[in-house]
């Protein structure tokens, strides 16, 4: 630890950004997601123009266009809010984890939440989006804490490898179950593939509406909990004396991003790599205070979560690439980056 | 360690105990090739339709058996050939794999070889519309290049296990997201066959499917067994290897390619089978002890694994499920009990 502050000393001033640097990147992230919304709804199988944009937007469905608007704009909300939830979920979990490589899919957090809700449409006649959504956070979290409880195991605590181990053979094995408890059932097996690589397509404002609840009780325990995440980043000990009740603290900000992944996966299937790309890109814009990156990882998900969806929809025409292969494609290589940069240590 | 007594006595027990060992070993060795050879006849003989065992054995001799010859013959005995031919060529690569790097967590599964020579097989079939050896050759290709990139990555710049594993981690993640996409575009197929591509199955295998899994084990294993002996010098590290006598690039690049040929075309096969690489090490460590080459006892402990797995796939639950799936729900409380253990001893973790 003491290594890591003598770092950040030597470097302090590339981590305190002037609050005039953070304003105009936000500034720039918020006309960005604007564009690529924008984009999202021109941009698929049929090129939609500006007119046709703007009176599908009203509501209107006279044309094919118009109505291809009108199909379009829940995906595109329903990308935005789970790219936010993801990334605001994942730098969450690597603030309460001191762990750069913290991310729901790499902790195993987004193959628990399928694999509950898989076991609640096949078991137990779960058929609400708002029971999927409960029955995917208590899988989130239940997955979160086993994978925290056998990773932070032994000696040194909860490593970077020990996690990412944890969690990689938790995915791998719930992937199974996930198979498992599904193939037997013929209505719910042809989805298979879809309870494990994650997808915005065929979105709705009804599937869309029951997230909103959890995606704001999500959102404002997060970001609630930013100054004390804070003090939490200078260790243990000394978020203690500094008046922090550490357990206290971990375990809210916690259950604010399984709150979040929760329900993103609910909906959207697990999207894998979001929560682990998204804050190490905001650290380098805005620095490492918690007040400012998770409002800030928040929006680059949404930004990268769009994007992904356009890239998906553009690359593979006329048909499509669901944006959780796009972001394992985006997000492997900056997770192998991370690895490769930072010999694996705690944050 | 107590001081030893005598020269004389202390050489005694301590051949004694080699004996012993060996002879232990040899024991354990005999009782899985009978358990692997109970459960082949157990395979040929349950199904639809139950077939005595003097009718196995008449099919497997060659004659004529009403009934049995295509079911016993065509169906069930592909089946079980493949079954075994890939937990050999898993058990064996994936021990050679971690006695080289290591790391019992180093194995081709975990590491993205697998992964990588699964979607290369589903791309070659799906997209390129090839089949029989030459999807067996897409996949060792793909294989090859993989485990080169991980290597790559993780020791440009110096570095240890723990970064290669991470990375085949990430990369085993990208590459599984190729393979689900390859499988979307592939509308028309069932879901057995996706399943194939994901987690491993044996649905469907034939003779003509098989030839280049059997001929690569027959070629490729003879090819590990002989790098025994530097593998275990290479455990030591490079430089005692080499001061050993062991030409340790050459013979690094040996046990890499015939262990990455040995999984690329099992998986051309039979897909990806979830974990039997990664478990066979570690559970004929247990059983054999950790002296001597692990080779031949995981090789046998992949086979048992697989065969077992496929016997209860198929007839322990109400549905069929392929042996990826079982392997896969079976396989990771072990790797999280070993992953524990391994903490908790304080391990290279």
């Amino acid at each position: 630890m003491t290594a890591t502050i003598t770092r950040r000393d030597s470097n302090v001033a590339s981590l305190r950004r002037p609050n005039r640097v953070r304003l105009s990147w936000l500034l720039a992230l918020v006309v960005l997601l604007a564009l690529l919304m924008v984009a999202s709804l021109a941009i698929g199988s049929r090129t939609v123009s500006i007119g046709d944009m703007l009176l599908g937007l009203g509501g209107s469905l006279d044309t094919l266009g118009q109505a291809a608007v009108n199909k379009r704009v829940p995906r595109t909300l329903l990308a935005a809010i789970v790219g936010a939830a993801l990334g605001l979920a994942g730098a969450v979990m690597q603030a309460v984890t001191r762990n750069p490589l913290a991310d729901p899919s790499i902790l195993g957090v987004n193959m628990g939440a399928s694999l509950a809700v898989v076991t609640g449409i096949a078991w137990f006649g779960l058929s609400t989006a708002t029971g999927y959504i409960w029955a995917a956070v208590a899988g989130a979290a239940v997955a979160a804490v086993f994978v925290y409880t056998v990773g932070s195991l032994g000696r040194g605590g909860a490593t970077p490898l020990k996690l990412a181990l944890a969690g990689a053979a938790t995915s791998a094995a719930l992937a199974s179950f996930v198979t498992a408890v599904s193939l037997p059932r013929g209505d719910i097996s042809a989805t298979i593939v879809s309870w494990q690589i994650g997808g915005v397509g065929g979105a709705s404002f009804d599937s869309i509406r029951p997230m909103l609840p959890f995606f704001v009780a999500g959102c404002a325990i997060s970001l609630l909990a930013a100054r004390s995440l804070n003090s939490l980043a200078l260790g243990d000990d000394v978020a203690a004396s500094l008046g922090e009740r550490v357990a206290v603290v971990r375990v809210v900000a916690a259950l604010g991003a399984v709150l979040l992944c929760g329900a993103a996966t609910a909906i959207a299937g697990p999207i894998g790599f979001v929560g682990l790309v998204v804050p190490h890109l905001c650290r380098l814009l805005v620095g490492v205070d918690q007040r400012w990156l998770l409002p800030f990882s928040a929006l680059a998900g949404a930004v990268l979560l769009v994007a992904a969806d356009v890239i998906g929809r553009v690359v593979a025409r006329p048909g499509e690439i669901d944006v959780g292969i796009i972001t394992a494609l985006i997000g492997a290589p900056v997770f192998i980056a991370i690895v490769r940069r930072q010999r694996v240590r705690a944050l | 360690m107590s001081a030893p007594a005598a020269t004389g006595s202390t050489l005694d027990r301590v051949l004694g105990a080699r004996v012993r060992r060996a002879k232990g070993r040899r024991r354990v060795m005999l009782i899985l090739v009978a358990l692997i050879a109970v459960v082949v006849v157990v395979s040929l003989m349950v199904g639809q339709t139950f077939y005595s065992f003097t009718d196995v054995v008449r099919v497997i001799l060659g004659q004529d058996v009403p009934g049995a010859s295509f079911t016993v013959g065509r169906l069930r005995l592909p089946r079980v050939v493949l079954a075994t031919a890939a937990g050999l060529s898993f058990g064996m690569a994936g021990v050679a794999f971690q006695t080289m790097l290591r790391n019992p967590l180093a194995s081709p599964d975990i590491i993205g070889i697998s992964a990588g020579a699964s979607a290369a097989a589903a791309f070659a079939i799906v997209i390129l519309g090839l089949s029989g050896t030459a999807v067996s050759l897409v996949a060792i290709v793909a294989g090859l290049a993989i485990a080169l990139l991980v290597y790559l990555l993780a020791f440009k710049g110096g570095g240890g296990g723990s970064r290669l594993i991470l990375i085949g981690i990430g990369i085993a993640a990208m590459l599984d997201s190729v393979t689900a996409y390859v499988i979307s575009r592939a509308g028309q197929w069932d879901l057995q066959e996706t399943l194939r591509w994901l987690s491993g199955s044996l649905n469907g295998a034939s003779w003509q499917q098989l030839a280049p899994t059997l001929l690569a084990l027959v070629v490729l294993a003879p090819v590990l067994l002989g790098q025994s002996r530097n593998l275990a010098s290479l455990q030591l590290g490079d430089d005692t290897a080499s001061a050993l006598g062991v030409r340790v690039e050459r013979s690094r690049l040996t046990v890499l390619v015939a262990a990455v040929g040995l999984i690329a075309f099992a998986t051309a096969a039979a897909g990806p089978i979830a974990f039997v690489a990664f478990l066979s090490g570690p559970i004929a460590a247990r059983i054999v002890g950790p002296r001597g080459s692990l080779l031949v006892p995981s090789a046998l402990v992949g086979a048992a694994l697989v065969l077992v797995a496929d016997l209860c796939g198929q007839y322990a639950f109400g549905t069929r499920y392929p042996v990826g799936v079982v392997t896969g729900v079976l396989g990771a409380p072990y790797l999280v009990y070993l992953i524990v253990r391994t903490n908790r001893a304080g391990g290279s973790l």
